[in-house]
Formats: structure tokens, C-alpha cells, sequence
């Protein structure tokens, strides 16, 4: 029974993504800024993404309407036809805008304890629990081998 | 004249905060039962005072009354009336008036239904809460008075800023605030209780269900404030990490961590001390993140005013509440007994997991928000902390959530048996791996995200409906199928919200793996092809609303010559407020959305758009309706109702425990 439910309800789920779906071509953000060649373009939006408007409160220059956005997304489109890696490209704008430009902070120097913040808090999280649980297990002993033939000689009586 | 009585009632509101405070305090300390007493009508008068206050500044708004300066700032005569009441708290001063205003009504509840409740243990409840409303009142009255009165008052306002004009952001806060401050009653409770030095499963009990609908307040606030980014910001994200909506999602982690604890204390009387430490820091992150979108500290789309002021006005309430509760804390949190013991692997074990996990997580959160202050403070270095650090950083913590989920959900209480628990739901996870493997095959190319979140949401999903259906005992399906309608609303509460952050886990991954976009100028006439479906753009016509002008662009979508839907998408101009706005249109249907976003005209007379075909996108927002309404199940139980005396016997349907 739960079976069946499940086999019908795994069809119905299932049909979305049995329809043929296929990602249409990249497209820039503006008709116009877009690069003929669409692997250098999903290149740029892939960079862009990941860069901040300047000006605006918390967007990146992919999404953004501003006007300095659509200038660094053809400063990046530019560099990239230029022949620049990402790795360059992103430099670039580095150097042109500073740090504040990268929405993915770089891991490097002070970024460490901000990178390193997730693995380092969840294993102290885990060490603290453990040992709480430990602490709390000593206290609450469990009956020895020995108690525990007894209290089963007191039951069975 | 009604505006100062507002205000009036506001500073007599202050005054019986500060009474509410004191005299149920010393009450409950000398044992002296008619000062406990007083609490009550205390708490009912505070609450009726602020709402006569609210409703004073709601009438200012309601008939544009420009000699009080907020309506100047906030408001505009052509303003539908929807929006000039929603313009109330669209702003600083107004928006906190509605903080406080909740703040008593909860209160006021707590002296209303809190009958049951020990005496002493109300007293102080009621207590601790009228000191955060002191608190908040003379931040209000002191820093940010929404009555006073501009001197030379204006032929007409400079309007609502015209993003907040919109049904989805005229609630959205009202549902967050209840939210946040109804954390504040978990805080009153755990304060309380250290006072009182006790803490039992009844404590457990009176906790829970005040947790719980700050909870499904606080999920309905995130999901329709994150609704309103999907339709209104124009190209379809729904989070953004932006730093306030982190100060919304790290009360939500812990409220969801409370919520969980809290059950262990109720069913198991241990993990007390955790309990309270998670009800403090929980509340204390609703004030943090009040202090994050007031003080303009961190620069965000929400943040309405930056303010130094009012910023250390906040941050002071801040150290005394969360610092003073926490030395309390330090001070009793030894006396609390734990009672129960429980194996490494058992219900509690991984209760605690999902406290640690959504904790932890919560911590990470805030790091990432505050990162770009401390690093700028301490090292000198000016950098942004966005999308890509939390993605990576969060996601495997909802992955590990996820994955733990429905074993630790049916594990027993004191002592499990994984092993077991794995082999009961093997249907499920057959299930689960095959549709991922499934995803994986038709996808190609794309992130790994989107298979593996279909996994955990179809393991979820069904993860809960197994749950349900194990509870139902041994005995033939017709028999079990009774057995089901007659489960504790408890038990239906968990496994709809459960299933729902299945659904929206599912949906989110496959809206990740398969949105699709296209971008384009297209002429008046002009057809085009997308993901199989034919647009047109019949017309773009400039038409004026009440406060706005709007280029209107109509699209007729057919799909294999089928007409599908005549959508229309919209670019605004709010000439008061001198800003744009874009309202997406939006062709909604069970398996997808069609969204259109209209851009700018082009010289050559064609017009952008910008065209994405999002499927599943419905149920993001279904499944956190499922979540809240999960809530709602759990919390008419009628073990809350009938709240009890401190350990009656659970009720005959329930598994023995």
C-alpha cells in the first residue's frame, strides 16, 4: 500500500522533469552588451555574478539596473575578449575598485577566520556536545554488568 | 488634538510599563499575592494604551493630516488607502510604534490565557516582559517619536518610498514582527524561570506553543517578504543574503532550534539549561537584527534610516537585556537538574544534532553579516561578504539538516537504533536516490546542487509521510488508516511542516537547475520563442494610476497555437517619491511560472524584456505555507489548550514514551 503510494506519487513528481527542458542560449543582461561567442559570455555573466554594483545597496552587477553596473559588465566583457582569464579579468576589477567589489570574499590573510568560521564552530558545537553528553553520562552511570544481574534476579522473582 | 492623545497614551503606556516591571517583581520576590496580581491589569492597560496610540497615528495617516512630520515624510494625499494605513509602519518611528504594540499584546495574552500558570511564575513573566517594553517605549519616545509635529506643515508628503506600495510588503512586517517579539515571551519564560530557579515539563509546555507561533509568524514574515523580492525586484531571485534578511533568518534558526528543544524538556525534563540559553540568544538575535536594520550599521535594500543615535540607544538595550539574562543565566543555570538520561543514539541525541546544526548555522550567518564591519574595524580591510560565501557556507548545513532529518524524526525517545530506523523508510530512500539519479541524468552540465536537493527534498517529503503512517500502528491498513484521523494534531503538525521544507528544498534545487532565461528587445508585434512558448508583444501603453505613471507592456503567451495567458508587465514612476519601480508579470501555474520583466525603451522603438520560464517556483512558497501551517496543526493541539497541570498523563493516543 505505502508502496503504491509512493510509485504514484514518484510519477506525478517525476513528470517535470521528464519533460525535455534545455537551456535556452546565455544572454547578457542588455541585448546589446552581449558577446557573440557564448562561451565567453557565460564566462562574463559566471564573473559577473559574483561582482558587486558599487554603488548600489546589495546587487551584483549582473542583475543591476545602474549605470556603473553596465559599465563593468562590458569592462569585464571587454577584458575577457581581450584575452584575460577570469582569474585576470576579476584582478582587474580588483584593481580598479578594490576588494569591496568581490561579493565571494577571497580566502587569504584575515579572510581565514571568516572562511574558516562554518568547519571550525560546528566541530567545537559537536566537541561541546559530546563532552556535555559524556559528563552527563558519567553522573547518570549506568548499571554495572553486576547491578544489573541483580536487578534482573529482583524482577524474574 | 488626536495625534497628541496618541502620544499621551503613549507616555501613560510608559508609565505602566515601568510599574508592570516593578511591582509584580517585588510581588513575586515577598510572595505577596495581590502585587503579583496587579500584573494582570497592568498588562491588559499597557496594551490597550499603545493600541489607542497606534490608532491615533493610523488616523494621521488615514486623513493626511501634514502637520505631524512622519506623515509628511511618509505619505502623499493620492495615496490609496490601503497604502497610507500600510505607510504606518512603512518607516522607522511608526514601524517600532507597531513593535511595542506587539510586544504588549503578547503580554497582555500571556495575562489573558496564562490562567494555569503558577503564580509566581506569571508574575514574573509578566514582569521581565513589561522591562523590554519599558525599554523599547523610551527608545520610541526618546529617540524616535512618530507624533511630533512639523512646524510648517506642507501643501502634500513625499509619499511611501513606492517599493514598500504593495500588497506582499504591507504585511511583511507586521508578520515579522510577531515574529521577533513574540520570541520575547520564550525570553520572559526562560528569565522567569531562572528567577524561579525551576524548570519542568510543564515549564516545557508553556513554552512551546509561544515559541511555536512566533515561529509560524516569523516563517509566514520570511516567506512573504521573499515572495515580494520574487515579483517585485524584477528578475526572479528570491534570497539574496542580504543583511537583513539574515537578521530575519538567524531568529528564525533559532526559533526552529528552540521549538525542538523545548519539546525534550516538555516529553523528557532534560536539556534545561540549553533550553533557556537558546530562548535568550534567540531573542537576542530579533534585537540584533532590529539593531542591524535600524542603526544603518550595515548597508542593506531594508534599512530605512542610518542613525549613530539611535544605534547606541539600541545596542545599550541590547548589552543590558542579553547581557543581564546571560549572567543570570551563569549565575542559576546550575541548579537546573536534568532528569532524563538518554542513549548516544535516541530522539534527544538527535534533537541535540538539529539544535547544534541550526545553531552553529545561525553563528556562521552571522559571521558572514558582520564581516565586512569587523573586517573593516580590525584589519583595515574595506571587503563584501555576499552570496557565494553563504551558499557555501550554509549550504552543508542544510544538507547535513536534511539528510538527518526523517531518521532522527522517528528514532525513539531514550534509546534507537539507526540501523532500524534506516531500514523502516528503505522505501524512501530507494525513492529518493532514484529521482536524484533521475535529475542527474537529464541534467547536463549544470550545478551539482540540483539533483542532490531534489534527493533531500523527495526523502524529506516522504520521509514525513512515512513518519505519519509508522504511528499508526501494526494492524490492517483500513484500521491504521482510522488510526491516522485520530493521531494527535502534534504528530500531523510535524509531519506537514516537516513535508513542507521537503517541498520547498525540492523546489528551490529544481528552480536552481532549471530556470531558464531570455533577454531580448522585441518590437510592438513582434513574436518570439521561449522553453516552447510563443510571446508577443502586442502593445506597451502609458496609463496613469492614482500616484504613478506606468508603461504597461501586454504580452500574449500561446503555447503550440493554445492561447496560455495575456500577461502584462508594467514599469512605474512615482513622481512624489522620484523613484521606478518594475511589476513583473507573472503567469503562475502548478508546475511553472512565466515571468516577464519590461526594460527599457530602445531608440530603434523595440522595448526589453526580459523573459524566464521558473518551474516548480509556486511551491517554494507552498511548502513554507505548508511549514507555517504545520504550526498552526501543532499548535491546536489540545494538550496546549488544556495546558495542564504540571505532568498530567499524555493522552491515550499518544505511544507510550
Amino acid at each position: 500500500m505505502l508502496r503504491g503510494v509512493i510509485l504514484a506519487l514518484t510519477m506525478v513528481l517525476a513528470a517535470p522533469l521528464l519533460a525535455p527542458l534545455f537551456a535556452g542560449p546565455a544572454h547578457a543582461v542588455l541585448p546589446d552588451e552581449v558577446l557573440d561567442d557564448p562561451v565567453l559570455e557565460a564566462r562574463a555573466r559566471e564573473i559577473t555574478k559574483d561582482l558587486r554594483c558599487v554603488v548600489c545597496r546589495n546587487e551584483n552587477v549582473d542583475s543591476s539596473d545602474a549605470d556603473v553596473a553596465r559599465d563593468i559588465r562590458l569592462m569585464v566583457r571587454e577584458r575577457l575578449v581581450a584575452g584575460d582569464s577570469d582569474e585576470e579579468a576579476i584582478q582587474y576589477m580588483v584593481d580598479r575598485f578594490g576588494e569591496f567589489i568581490l561579493l565571494n570574499p577571497r580566502a587569504s590573510g584575515s579572510n581565514l577566520v571568516l572562511w574558516l568560521a562554518a568547519p571550525f564552530l560546528l566541530l567545537a558545537g559537536l566537541g561541546i556536545a559530546i563532552m556535555a553528553l559524556r559528563q552527563r553520562r558519567a553522573a547518570n552511570a549506568p548499571l554495572t554488568a553486576e547491578e544489573e544481574l541483580r536487578l534482573r534476579q529482583i524482577l524474574e522473582d | 488634538m488626536i495625534v497628541e492623545l496618541g502620544h499621551f497614551a503613549l507616555i501613560l503606556a510608559f508609565m505602566v510599563a515601568i510599574l508592570q516591571t516593578i511591582v509584580p517583581l517585588v510581588g513575586a520576590h515577598k510572595n505577596w499575592t495581590d502585587w503579583m496580581a496587579a500584573a494582570n491589569p497592568l498588562a491588559t492597560l499597557q496594551f490597550v494604551l499603545i493600541a489607542l496610540s497606534f490608532g491615533a497615528l493610523t488616523y494621521a495617516f488615514v486623513v493626511s493630516d501634514f502637520s505631524v512630520a512622519l506623515v509628511v515624510n511618509n505619505s502623499h494625499s493620492l495615496k490609496p488607502l490601503l497604502y497610507k494605513i500600510t505607510g504606518v509602519w512603512g518607516n522607522h518611528e511608526g514601524s517600532l510604534l507597531m513593535w511595542i504594540m506587539i510586544l504588549a499584546l503578547f503580554g497582555a495574552c500571556a495575562a489573558w490565557f496564562g490562567g494555569n500558570l503558577p503564580a509566581t511564575l506569571q508574575a514574573r513573566v509578566l514582569g521581565v516582559q513589561g522591562s523590554v517594553g519599558v525599554a523599547f517605549i523610551a527608545f520610541t519616545l526618546f529617540t524616535s517619536n512618530p507624533f511630533l509635529r512639523s512646524e510648517v506643515p506642507p501643501f502634500n508628503g513625499g509619499d511611501l518610498n513606492p517599493l514598500l506600495q504593495d500588497p506582499g510588503l504591507a504585511l511583511h512586517p507586521p508578520f515579522l514582527y510577531l515574529g521577533y517579539v513574540g520570541l520575547s515571551m520564550a525570553f520572559s519564560f526562560a528569565v522567569a524561570a531562572l528567577i524561579e530557579g525551576k524548570v519542568d515539563a510543564a515549564w516545557g509546555r508553556w513554552v512551546r506553543p509561544w515559541t511555536l507561533a512566533a515561529w509560524v509568524f516569523l516563517t509566514i514574515g520570511i516567506g512573504l517578504g521573499s515572495w515580494w523580492a520574487y515579483y517585485e525586484l524584477g528578475w526572479g531571485g528570491f534570497w539574496f543574503w542580504d543583511p537583513v534578511e539574515n537578521a530575519s533568518f538567524m531568529p528564525w534558526l533559532f526559533a526552529t532550534a528552540l521549538l525542538h528543544s523545548a519539546i525534550v524538556v516538555e516529553k523528557r525534563e532534560t536539556l534545561k539549561a540549553w533550553t533557556i540559553l537558546l530562548a535568550i540568544t534567540g531573542f537576542g538575535f530579533s534585537l540584533m537584527g532590529t539593531f542591524i536594520v535600524r542603526s544603518g550599521l550595515l548597508t542593506s535594500v531594508h534599512a530605512f534610516a542610518a542613525d549613530p543615535e539611535r544605534g547606541i540607544f539600541l545596542l545599550l538595550i541590547f548589552a543590558v537585556f542579553i547581557g543581564g539574562s546571560l549572567t543570570l543565566f551563569a549565575m542559576r543555570s546550575g541548579a537546573l537538574e536534568a532528569k532524563g538520561v538518554f542513549g548516544l543514539v535516541s530522539r534527544e541525541s538527535a534533537l541535540v544534532l538539529n539544535n547544534i546544526l541550526l545553531a552553529v548555522g545561525a553563528l556562521v550567518v552571522f559571521v558572514g553579516t558582520m564581516w565586512p564591519l569587523l573586517s573593516e574595524l580590525a584589519f583595515g580591510r574595506v571587503l563584501s561578504v555576499g552570496p557565494p560565501f553563504f551558499d557555501a557556507s550554509f549550504t552543508p548545513f542544510w544538507v547535513a539538516l536534511l539528510v538527518l532529518l526523517p531518521v532522527g524524526a522517528i528514532l525513539p525517545w531514550k534509546r534507537g537504533n539507526v540501523g532500524r530506523a534506516l531500514r523502516s523508510l528503505s522505501g524512501v530512500i530507494v525513492l529518493a536516490v532514484a529521482l536524484g539519479a533521475l535529475t542527474w541524468t537529464l541534467q547536463t552540465g549544470e550545478s551539482i546542487i540540483a539533483p542532490i536537493g531534489a534527493v533531500l527534498g523527495i526523502w524529506l517529503f516522504f520521509g514525513a509521510l512515512a513518519d505519519l503512517w509508522m504511528r499508526t500502528g501494526r494492524q490492517s491498513i483500513g484500521h491504521r488508516l482510522r488510526r491516522l484521523t485520530r493521531l494527535p494534531r502534534a504528530d500531523w503538525g510535524k509531519a506537514v511542516s516537516h513535508g513542507g521544507l521537503g517541498v520547498t528544498a525540492f523546489a528551490v534545487s529544481v528552480l536552481l537547475g532549471w530556470s531558464s532565461e531570455d533577454i531580448r528587445v522585441a518590437q510592438i508585434g513582434e513574436s518570439f520563442l521561449h522553453e516552447g512558448y510563443t510571446l508577443t508583444l502586442t502593445d506597451v501603453r502609458r496609463e496613469q494610476g492614482p500616484n504613478y505613471f506606468t508603461d504597461m507592456a501586454i504580452i500574449d503567451v500561446s503555447r503550440e497555437g493554445e492561447f496560455v495567458a495575456q500577461m502584462t508587465t508594467e514599469k512605474r514612476v512615482y513622481p512624489a517619491a522620484g523613484m521606478p519601480t518594475t511589476e513583473a508579470g507573472i503567469d503562475s501555474s502548478f508546475w511553472r511560472d512565466i515571468y516577464i520583466a519590461l526594460g527599457d525603451p530602445q531608440d530603434d522603438g523595440g522595448w526589453v524584456l526580459r523573459t524566464y520560464v521558473k518551474p516548480l517556483a509556486g511551491w517554494l512558497w507552498g511548502g513554507l505555507l505548508m511549514m507555517a501551517f504545520g504550526g498552526l496543526i501543532s499548535l491546536s493541539d489540545r494538550r496546549y489548550r488544556i495546558a495542564a497541570g504540571a505532568r498530567k498523563a499524555p493522552p491515550a493516543t499518544a505511544p507510550a514514551e
